[in-house]
């Protein structure tokens, strides 16, 4: 199987995040170009790693089985929507007894509602179960890499930072810094930062 | 100290002792080609080192000797550059053509590089696993990388000294995120060195063989800034998947289906985060040594560089 294009890594976005990239976007006019979710914080993402707990499933499908999941992280629910044409992510949902940890290998899918507004959602290339330790390393490295991507939002060569503060209202940038916050605190063990006294 | 000056005192010191030139005319004739002349500094360099060659009638590879460092295999990133080594000669190869002397891999606490030594040279044999100073040697690039080549200039002296060769491997971390085809249950080519993995029971030199069977995992692993791709051997697949090639064969027999294997590992693996180590092979990570990530990585720097930010 040729692999021509380099793969697309998988970015690190908690659900928040994830769920307020309603804006997606093509880099090239080729028919097989990737389709890109552009993140807040000011990256592309055409496929993510999320790890969660699996809270619910659900067969909405009419005549054919169409699976929806609810991914939960610190800071919000990824929804899974899983079909015929995920045959495997399909049946993973249809087997699974919810409550589970959960990592999603996925490409970011928006949709408009019926009321106009983009709802975001995740098309699983592969759902697996996985224990506790792999989702706190999931929690971590995923507020790493939010960091990285606030702290590289102001740099002037960011042109997915530039094209963030056109799509989106940047005052949020600083929401994602606190939910980095959020989801650390949310660990077993990690204390939370005494309030600050007031000066 | 002005660029131009610099070079021509490089050149200088590439022909003390051969001729009787100074700093001074040197710098004038570099500074005449690149100022007047807008000639680039290499050209011009190796315009003005021809000139003297010329004049001097000097050999133009005793010459290079001059300006030849001594570095680590590590640091070597240029394309003809004089450079002298201390080594120990790790492989030796069968040479390929009736020029090449000797070929094989030399290597220093940085890692290892090829090296190749000419017929024409007529340069004294290198032994495996014996230790030598290299001066006068050349660097070469062909496809990014690097080796070094000897010629007849080129003085090798040996050292009863030992020296640890470090190896060329990475470590990765990261998260599993991919098992590509031509994972689990393979056969390979029973030809003598041919180990190609076969194809509805065909190799690609020998056409239809009994294949012998062998257990790996073509894998990405993905740490949200890079993606690698991660080949896991019979060893490293049975150490990840807790799956080893004699159940492998019974799996697959009682499923009389090789897909159930790489369907077994996609369970046991993916998702999963690891630290993998190993030598790089194309765009391949070899995984030598794996290890699974169960610890959660230290979250108070994280805190700390979120809560100042």
């Amino acid at each position: 199987m040729s692999q021509a294009p380099t793969r697309e890594v998988a970015k690190r976005v908690f659900a928040r995040e994830f769920n307020d990239a309603t804006y997606t976007f093509k880099e090239s006019d080729e028919e097989r170009a990737p389709n890109f979710a552009l993140l807040p914080t000011g990256d592309r993402a055409n496929r993510v790693f999320v790890v969660g707990t699996l809270t619910e499933t659900e067969d909405i499908g009419d005549d054919s089985e169409y699976w929806r999941g609810r991914v939960v992280d610190p800071t919000g629910t990824f929804f899974i929507y899983a079909g015929q044409y995920q045959p495997e992510a399909a049946a993973f949902l249809r087997d699974t007894e919810p409550p589970a940890y959960v990592s999603v290998v996925g490409k970011p899918r928006t949709f408009e509602t019926d009321d106009g507004s983009v709802n975001v959602s995740l098309r699983p290339e592969s759902i697996t179960a996985v224990d506790e330790a792999t989702r706190d390393r999931w929690v971590v490295e995923t507020a790493e890499r939010t960091l990285d991507r606030v702290e590289a939002y102001d740099d002037e060569t960011n042109e997915y930072a530039a094209m963030a503060t056109e799509r989106y209202d940047a005052s949020l940038l600083d929401s994602y810094r606190e939910e980095v916050l959020t989801a650390l605190e949310s660990l077993d063990g990690v204390a939370e930062d005494e309030p600050e006294a007031t000066a | 100290m002005t660029d131009v000056r610099q070079h021509a005192e490089d050149l200088h010191e590439q022909f003390s002792g051969h001729a009787d030139v100074s700093v001074d005319e040197i710098e004038e004739r570099l500074e005449r080609l690149v100022d007047e002349f807008k000639v680039p500094m290499d050209e011009a360099k190796r315009s003005v080192r021809s000139h003297y060659v010329d004049e001097t009638g000097v050999d133009r590879d005793e010459l290079a000797g001059g300006s030849s460092d001594e570095v680590e295999l590590g640091d070597i990133d240029q394309d003809e550059q004089w450079v002298d080594l201390t080594v120990k000669v790790t492989q030796l190869w069968e040479p390929r053509s009736d020029s090449i002397a000797q070929v094989g891999l030399v290597g220093d606490e940085s890692g290892t590089k090829k090296f190749v030594s000419f017929e024409t040279s007529e340069l004294p044999e290198l032994e495996e696993g014996a230790v030598y100073r290299l001066s006068n040697v050349v660097t070469d690039e062909y496809e990014g990388q690097y080796s070094v080549k000897l010629n007849r200039t080129t003085t090798i002296e040996e050292l009863d000294e030992e020296i640890e060769v470090g190896d060329d491997d990475v470590t990765i971390e990261g998260a599993l995120v991919d098992i590509q085809s031509g994972s689990g249950l393979i056969k390979r080519c029973p030809e003598e060195d041919c180990t190609r993995v076969l194809q509805n029971g065909r190799c690609a030199e020998h056409g239809e063989v009994e294949g012998t069977f062998d257990l790996r995992i073509k894998a990405v692993v993905d740490d949200g800034v890079d993606a690698h791709e991660v080949i896991f051997n019979e060893a490293a697949t049975e150490d990840v998947a807790d799956i080893s090639l004699e159940e492998a064969k019974d799996m697959a027999m009682d499923a009389l289906d090789t897909t159930v294997v790489a369907d077994e590992i996609r369970d046991e693996v993916m998702g999963v985060y690891y630290r993998v180590t190993g030598p790089t092979f194309g765009r391949y990570v070899l995984a030598d040594d794996v290890e699974e990530l169960t610890e959660r990585p230290d979250t108070e720097s994280t805190l700390i560089r979120a809560r100042s930010m």
